[in-house]
């Protein structure tokens, strides 16, 4: 052996840093991603929301999702903390926050990026133009990984589906979009909690709101930069975090933070094999030379010795 | 135990055989309300917990100790450490049936297990890791399937086929040592996209080369470990090279396994203060962390070098049972443990009982499988046609 432990501790480490420091290539990610220019959003205003659940219904009809377990004229439901499940798109909260009790709507955020098509390995997630990220459930192997990718987590899994179980989530109703109408939710608000239109109107009313109320909002859109951006958008009177949002999910897309390891691929699928075989060689070359020596000692000695009997017969002739 | 079923035909009712099959007849069962029921009738997943342990043992532990097939492999082969050559055909079995294994875990975890092949032949979903660790995976079990088959092929008297294999030798071990870097690295990719849900401790951009050095352990570890219960159980199986050399693995593997430690906890220190994560080591999951690190890492690696120093088999043989608990511990902190701390225990996964059924199913098949192929190929020796051809 010719190759020291510490040698290939060496190259094992840099090959493994590789997959970190070696900056976004062009095969694994796309660059900062701005949205679609026209996509549509909606923006959900808290100081607006009554909690009403109406959303709620209207959101199971349109999608006619199973029925529900408790009516949805059932308004204790909204202090439980729930989340979105394989039965219910969107759910909305109520929580005791500095100013009294504040709603939070819950559903797919229909990010700019999307964690969940980033992860999902058959391509099931599509972001499309209009700004929906949609679900194309025939090619779901129903692996997960998008589950765990969603940072807002959303996505749901049919569990009790023996044959046929689905990733379910919020499609911002795209079937209905596509058509001219308003998503489900939006239409049936009684009050102006939602609004739906391009996001990048949608943010300029969002602004306007907090500059006409700068002590009833909060100066922040939510959505806007989170993971990369969104296109549903929030505003609030409190502090997110009050409404159980969370404000540390910082401003890089998904798809960025897996760029890194999936680009060092070409790396060490061209570095290892040259490598290797190098070593290979080098080894095989020392065993050469190795078994050079030992054959050429052999020689040497056989040579010696038959020179010492030459000449020890030489000494017994004369 | 069964040391000596295969001398006796009639003694094979023995308790090892018995609980085995008991462990396959209950797999069997759950088996059965898996794919009539659902994952939700044997599992405790849920919306917020998508990956229970049939993600976190069996595919992240599993894949992590099959890494001696690679491991050792590239020792012999490319590092020219020919007096390991003897560990060669059980590393590679033992990787061999470790993926297969995780391959048919995953029939079970997945939602559609028929849909598998889909990533390949239908649509490929480039920008994602598990993309990646798929494919590898796939063609991985594929290479070691033919790094295995000469021993197969030896013992059903095939040489021409035999000896084409043999010839691929070299481009093999490349080729496997290349797919695994890859996977295993990507498997800790995989948690890179949710620094939000994993503990700050464990969330590290390094996450693929700690999953890739850590692989190097579990490789070395199990390598030990399995030539250590083969020698107890399968002793009448081994020829005298093997039980020569033996020794001389475990001396080296451990020396080896010692100094892969001690850079690891070297890198996870660096890691520790580049992410300026000191602040939680106060805290619960900081402790355990420490747990984790000073127990399972930095306490094998000096165990690892005194058992070498004085020669102490039996202590190396101990530290590797731990270094593999180690990875145990690792796995589970990564995908269960640290992840999802965020939420209320309320929402925090257990596994079910039988979720844990089936994964204790898998490995018994893996050992069933073992035992099978040893006591009848030639893997512990060298099969009498080939005694030259190293
Ligand atoms: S909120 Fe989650 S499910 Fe919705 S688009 Fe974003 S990543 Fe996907
Ligand atoms: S569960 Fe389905 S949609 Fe989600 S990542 Fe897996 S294959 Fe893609
Ligand atoms: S329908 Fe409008 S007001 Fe009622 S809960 Fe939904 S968003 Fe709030």
């Amino acid at each position: 052996m010719s190759i020291s432990r510490r040698k290939f501790l060496g190259w094992v480490g840099a090959a493994g840093l590789s997959t970190v420091w070696s900056g976004p290539a062009s095969a694994a990610t796309t660059k900062h991603f701005e949205g679609y220019p026209d996509s549509l959003g909606v923006l959900f205003d808290n100081l607006l929301c009554i909690g009403c659940r109406t959303c709620e219904e209207a959101c199971n009809k349109v999608n006619e999702l199973p029925p529900p377990e408790q009516s949805f004229k059932d308004l204790s439901v909204l202090d439980q903390k729930r989340r979105t499940t394989a039965k219910t798109y969107t759910i909305v909260n109520r929580y005791n926050s500095s100013k009294g009790p504040m709603f939070r709507k819950i559903q797919c955020n229909h990010c700019l990026e999307p964690a969940c098509a980033s992860a999902c390995f058959v391509s099931a997630f599509k972001k499309t133009k209009e700004g929906a990220v949609t679900y194309d459930a025939s090619v779901c192997v129903g692996c997960r990984y998008c589950m765990i990718a969603c940072p807002f987590e959303i996505p749901a899994y049919e569990y009790d589906k023996v044959l046929e179980p689905r990733i379910m989530k919020c499609t911002m109703c795209y079937p209905r979009v596509i058509k001219g109408l308003l998503p489900g939710c939006v239409e049936i608000c009684p009050t102006e909690a939602l609004s739906f239109g391009k996001r990048k109107d949608l943010i300029r009313m969002a602004r306007d709101r907090i500059h006409r109320y700068p002590d009833r909002y909060v100066d922040h859109i939510y959505g806007e930069h989170e993971m990369g951006g969104t296109n549903w958008l929030y505003l609030s009177g409190v502090p997110y975090t009050e409404v159980d949002m969370r404000e540390d999910l910082g401003v890089t897309p998904a798809s960025e933070l897996t760029a890194g390891a999936l680009s060092s691929v070409p790396m060490i699928v061209g570095l290892w094999p040259v490598l290797l075989t190098g070593i290979y060689a080098i080894n095989k070359r020392s065993d050469k030379i190795a078994k050079h020596e030992r054959e050429l000692a052999v020689d040497q000695a056989e040579k010696a010795a038959s020179e010492e009997a030459a000449k020890s017969k030489a000494k017994e002739d004369s | 135990m069964y040391e000596n079923d295969s001398t006796d035909e009639k003694s094979w009712i023995t308790p090892f055989n018995v609980v085995a099959g008991l462990i396959v007849v209950i797999g069997l069962v759950i088996t059965i309300l898996r794919f009539t029921g659902g994952l939700a009738t044997v599992t405790n997943l849920s919306d917020y917990n998508p990956w229970g342990i049939w993600i976190g043992f069996d595919l992240l532990v599993g894949v992590a100790l099959a890494a001696g097939g690679y491991v050792t492999s590239a020792a012999v082969y490319i590092f020219g450490m020919k007096r390991y050559h003897s560990a060669v055909r059980p590393a590679i079995l033992t990787g061999f049936l470790g993926y297969a294994l995780v391959v048919l875990a995953l029939h079970y975890d997945v939602g559609r297990p028929w849909r598998l092949p889909y990533p390949f032949i239908v649509q490929q979903g480039t920008t994602s890791v598990l993309f990646e660790v798929a494919a590898c995976v796939a063609l991985y079990l594929a290479v070691l399937f033919i790094e295995f088959s000469p021993a197969a092929m030896e013992w059903l008297g095939i040489k021409r086929a035999r000896n084409l294999v043999d010839k691929l030798t070299l481009l093999l071990t490349i080729l496997g040592v290349v797919l695994s870097t890859m996977h295993q690295s990507s498997l800790g990719a995989l948690f890179l996209i949710a620094p939000s849900k994993l503990h700050p401790l464990w969330y590290s951009p390094f996450l693929p080369i700690y999953f890739f050095i850590t692989s190097i352990i579990a490789g070395l570890s199990m390598v030990i470990l399995e030539s250590t219960l083969s020698y107890r159980y399968l002793k009448h199986k081994m020829d005298e090279v093997y039980l020569k050399e033996k020794n001389d693995v475990t001396l080296g593997f451990g020396k080896a396994a010692s100094f892969v430690l001690a850079g690891y906890f070297i890198i996870k220190f660096f890691g520790l203060s580049s992410g300026n994560d000191w602040r939680y080591l106060g805290t619960g999951y900081g402790i355990w962390y420490l747990v984790e690190l000073f127990g399972f890492v930095a306490l094998p690696c000096v165990l690892y070098a005194v058992g070498v120093r004085e020669k102490n088999l039996v202590l190396i043989k101990w530290t590797s049972v731990l270094a593999v608990l180690g990875i145990v511990v690792n796995r589970f902190n990564v995908c269960l443990i640290a992840f999802n701390w965020h939420l209320p225990s309320s929402e925090r996964y257990v596994p079910h009982w039988l979720e844990i059924g089936i994964s204790i199913f898998i490995v018994t098949l893996g050992i069933l499988a073992f035992r099978f192929i040893v006591t009848r190929m030639p893997i512990l020796y060298t099969h009498t046609d080939y005694k030259d051809s190293h």
